[in-house]
């Protein structure tokens, strides 16, 4: 068994894990910090997949901006706990957990016993070179770059309409 | 990654992605649900790295930076909202919340 696979393991493991805690706990501070530890966990397989830069994207980005966002606003307001997660509406519930079991079934048997059109084999220095930071920026820089400065007014868009909202009169 | 078949990858980004939409339907706090959101987007980058990485074709790392800044505005607009929300129904809870049912 070499380290490779074992990393996978264990970091696949936290990610499910971690993401059924987080939309089974009644606290949403609790789900919050569940949500961070699967981030870190992606984080971790984004480097065993060679992605460099957005593995630290992914942890400072996700894990440092919004998830700090989410939890300062969870901490701001005053939410009670749910009662139970499967208290009212119970048919609903159980119908959607049946509903989302099924289509994963189909999906995860599609993608082990389908037959696709053709074998990927894996080139590890071509997905080394491909994840550094200089080969992801020249790509931004000249291909996608008017999506990138689309993303940029989009992000300024984001911030003033986040301002107008907040604000405590609409004048 | 070389010993690590593809399918392993996928089938862990479908989980999430279940996992997220199941959480949307149960949970009745709107925070929690926006959270959901988050993981449902967080399974799709997982896909994209790993088709990205096994093709050996950054434009799937460069999406994922896309998504990330349209995540990153979508929680500062929705939060804003939730918190306007918060200041006149005093809840966050979305089976109260429903003034455009009818």
């Amino acid at each position: 068994m070499n380290l490779q696979i074992l990393l996978f393991v264990i970091l696949s493991l936290i990610a499910a894990v971690s993401s059924v805690m987080m939309i089974t706990r009644r606290n949403a501070v609790m789900s919050a910090l569940f949500l961070i530890l699967n981030f870190f966990a992606l984080a971790g397989l984004y480097l065993l997949l060679n992605a460099q830069f957005i593995a630290v994207v992914q942890i400072i980005v996700y894990a440092g901006a919004i998830m700090v966002l989410f939890l300062f606003v969870i901490m701001l307001l005053r939410t009670d706990n749910e009662p139970s997660i499967l208290n009212n509406n119970k048919s609903l519930k159980y119908f959607a957990i049946a509903l989302g079991a099924f289509v994963f079934i189909q999906v995860a048997y599609l993608i082990s016993y389908g037959r696709p059109s053709r074998k990927l084999t894996p080139n590890e220095e071509l997905s080394v070179k491909v994840g550094t930071i200089q080969n992801i920026g020249k790509e931004l820089y000249t291909n996608y770059f008017i999506p990138f400065e689309v993303a940029g007014f989009l992000l300024l868009a984001a911030t003033i309409g986040a301002i107008i909202l907040a604000k405590k009169k609409f004048e | 990654m070389s010993s690590i078949p593809i399918e392993y990858y996928l089938i862990l980004s479908a989980f999430m992605f279940i996992v997220g939409v199941i959480g949307v339907l149960i949970r009745r706090n709107a925070i929690v649900v926006f959270m959901c959101i988050e993981l449902m987007l967080n399974s799709a980058n997982l896909a994209l790295v790993t088709f990205s990485s096994y093709l050996g074709n950054p434009v799937g790392q460069v999406f994922v930076f896309f998504v990330m800044t349209v995540a990153a505005a979508e929680a500062a607009v929705g939060l804003a909202i939730i918190i306007a929300i918060f200041r006149n129904k005093m809840t966050v809870n979305i089976d109260e919340i429903n003034i455009f049912k009818w």
